[in-house]
């Protein structure tokens, strides 16, 4: 056993101490936890630790290599700056929520076995539902509950996929895993409703627009990332996955184009950024591999910075729209700044994060001559310049000036963005230094500043940048609309309605025409029968009695309603009632009499 | 790239017409992107007659000005699809979706701290 605590004990009960502190204690202790989750992560030797009988399995809560280390890495920083992002508003929900999160990812990533991996994942969900209930709006609650509908849909495929590859004899291990078979295709499936593919991806587009402004930092970093890990992990080197990330890269840059929400914007590039990492689990060589690991660290640093920084003009203006924006670098200089580093770092711009991770699967595809995905992402590159780089600062801080006049973010939002643009920076600069160290395949080497790979890249987004820049004085632009485009999350949204609307027609007419035949027919008639059917079974029986003992028809009258009377209050005279009782015993004897007279019979 | 005065009711708009703002200046910015387009397809011709190995993957990587003349395409393309074909497909109104119920109120985008 190491000295070191499993990084998601650190932060669960951290999250579970957070909402019962008040004032600047909650504010020092959510600090305090990522800090001791980044002392903590420097104390975890690679190996694999914190083993957990459970009947007949072996949890494995610590499995310490190459590939979890580095993702834990990224999510021990992102922690901290989340945190730091949120702190001023001293919000127990948000804080809370982004312990949860982290908590539940690290856990994830450091499981050793399927069960483990499946407890975890199901947690992520709930950080991120309160994550969007952390904004407190109408419409974040309803992106709450439609998000919490998808991801209880997809670990529904996912247990059924796990239940049936364990029953099939599979391997509780959490390594690879073959494509083949029910069991395995599902899995398959849970997985990448979490990584967002194109059509079962929608929520991501739907939600993450909705959350908090420190909530969606802890979504876009958590969620997708272990997605990409686990497939990474269990599925590398599929074909499918190849094509769906060719997918995923290519299509969402269209929305992007026509999408007037920023945050909205920066999901859809969100998704064009993850579609690079499947493509490179995908191609499955050793450097492709890597260039997923690397990617997904370098993404997840710039799209928090890039979704920090839309969400302090967020909390300084309320507004997030394009429509409604532009013109903030001059009140909002230091964002602006740092939003611009979150762009030139996802449009791989040299010296930027995004330069040195993201070729490395451009490499891996040409060297595999995938002449068709290698063309489809040099597009991706091209295009998430063209909509992420220069579309998000330029209509949040320049374009035309909205008479915005706010105040700049606060400091805390400040020094988070800055560490995080630091990082981008670093990171893109001095790649030997840092980020390639703990590549996990160490065999694959990669060199990305070659005068060739330079000059092209830049070709390619200054040529990108001009075509903005003549579409823009040209006209030929599209204006920014205030709209809502359809995408996949349609079938959900008005889909759930039409379910709904089935549902509410037949379910309930069974019900109402139950309620008419039960309530209605049944039961009266099952009440009359209990109510008069005695009396009328005694009348019926006595009448012939009382006409040979010579009775007129007007004592029989009376004699009726007596037995009905008395038949109604159960009040007959003690003589009857036992009477009955015997003649009762009787049936009763001579019953088994005859069943025993049968029996002995039948054993001769 | 619209340079717009700001608006004259505006307090501040003397003291805060900022640099992005003078026309001078966006003209030295697009001169710039002009002259970085020109010099980095002259670098390219340059690599291509000298015969400078940028070791590529792809034959037509070595060809002068592709990865310019992709670039460009590849985004005149992209807004022009998303433009007039995309659009046309998928836009609707922006309370599309709460449209049944007209009580259901829109996100209220309020700042964060009065949240």
């Amino acid at each position: 056993m190491p000295d070191a605590l499993p990084p998601f004990a650190i932060y669960l009960l951290g999250a579970l101490v957070v909402p019962f502190l008040r004032g600047r204690v909650r504010q020092g202790f959510a600090l305090l936890v990522p800090v001791i989750g980044f002392v903590n992560f420097f104390l975890i030797p690679e190996g694999v630790h914190w083993k957990v009988p459970l009947l007949d399995f072996e949890l494995i809560l610590g499995r310490a290599d190459a590939w979890s280390l580095i993702f834990l890495n990224i999510f021990t920083i992102l922690s901290f700056v989340g945190i730091l992002y949120v702190v001023r508003d001293n919000d127990r929900l948000d804080l809370s929520a982004g312990l949860l999160y982290a908590g539940s990812a690290m856990g994830v990533i450091m499981a050793g076995d399927l069960l483990t991996l499946f407890f975890f994942w199901e947690m992520l969900t709930l950080g991120a539902v309160l994550c969007l209930l952390a904004r407190r709006t109408t419409a974040s609650g309803k992106a709450a509950y439609r998000y919490l509908l998808v991801h209880v849909a997809g670990g529904v495929i996912l247990l059924a996929g796990l239940a049936i590859h364990l029953g099939s004899g599979g391997s509780v291990a959490f390594d690879k895993i073959e494509l083949a078979g029910p069991g395995p295709i599902l899995i398959f499936l849970g997985f990448g409703i979490n990584c967002a593919w194109p059509l079962v991806g929608a929520w991501l587009t739907d939600t993450y627009p909705e959350a908090s402004i420190g909530g969606v930092v802890f979504m876009a970093t958590f969620t997708t990332k272990t997605a990409v890990y686990v497939l990474a992990r269990t599925f590398p080197g599929e074909e499918p996955l190849m094509w769906i990330g060719m997918a995923m890269a290519t299509i969402p840059i269209f929305y992007a184009v026509i999408e007037n929400d920023l945050r909205r914007v920066l999901a859809y590039s969100l998704i064009n950024q993850v579609g690079f990492m499947i493509v490179g689990v995908g191609l499955g060589t050793p450097l492709s591999l890597n260039g997923t690991a690397a990617h997904a660290y370098c993404h997840i640093l710039y799209k928090a910075l890039l979704f920090m920084s839309i969400g302090s003009v967020i909390y300084r203006t309320g507004k997030s729209k394009a429509t409604e924006l532009g013109g903030l670098y001059r009140c909002m200089p230091w964002t602006c700044v740092f939003c611009c580093i979150g762009a030139a770092s996802i449009s791989a711009f040299p010296l930027f994060s995004g330069f040195v991770s993201k070729s490395m699967i451009m490499s891996s595809a040409a060297a595999q001559g995938q002449t068709l995905i290698w063309l489809a992402l040099l597009f991706a590159s091209a295009g998430v310049f063209h909509h992420a780089g220069i579309k998000i600062p330029f209509f949040a801080f320049f374009s035309h000036d909205s008479g915005i006049r706010c105040k700049e973010a606060p400091v805390n939002q400040l020094i988070a963005m800055g560490i995080v643009a630091f990082l981008c920076v670093f990171v893109g600069t001095f790649p030997d230094l840092w980020l390639y160290r703990m590549l996990p395949n160490v065999e694959a080497s990669y060199a990305p500043y070659t005068v060739g790979h330079v000059t092209d890249q830049l070709a390619l987004l200054l040529f990108s940048a001009l075509a903005f820049t003549l579409l823009m004085r040209s006209g030929l632009y599209p204006a920014e609309i205030r709209s809502t485009n359809l995408d996949a999350d349609w079938f959900y949204r008005k889909g759930g309605r039409a379910i709904y609307r089935a549902f509410d027609w037949s379910l309930n007419g069974i019900n109402t025409a139950t309620a008419r035949v039960v309530n209605g027919r049944v039961v009266p008639a099952i009440t009359r029968f209990f109510a008069h059917g005695p009396s009328y079974l005694a009348t019926t029986a006595m009448t012939p009695v009382w006409k040979i003992q010579g009775h007129d028809a007007e004592e029989i009258a009376r004699r009726k309603e007596l037995v009905y009377l008395r038949c109604e209050r159960g009040a007959f005279p003690i003589g009857i009632t036992a009477c009955l009782a015997v003649f009762l015993l009787a049936l009763l004897f001579v019953v088994s009499y005859l069943s025993h007279a049968d029996h002995v019979h039948g054993n001769r | 790239m619209k340079t717009n005065p700001p608006p004259t009711d505006d307090p501040k708009s003397d003291e805060a017409a900022g640099w992005f703002d003078k026309p001078e200046n966006v003209r030295k910015i697009l001169v710039g992107l002009f002259g970085a387009c020109g010099f980095f397809v002259l670098l390219d011709v340059i690599f291509w007659i000298t015969g400078f190995d940028k070791h590529p993957h792809f034959r037509w990587e070595q060809w002068p000005g592709f990865y310019a003349v992709y670039g460009f395409v590849a985004c005149v393309l992209l807004v022009l699809i998303a433009k007039h074909v995309l659009r046309p497909l998928v836009m609707r109104g922006e309370d599309y979706y709460d449209a049944e119920k007209p009580t259901a109120s829109k996100n209220d985008d309020r700042p964060s701290t009065d949240a």
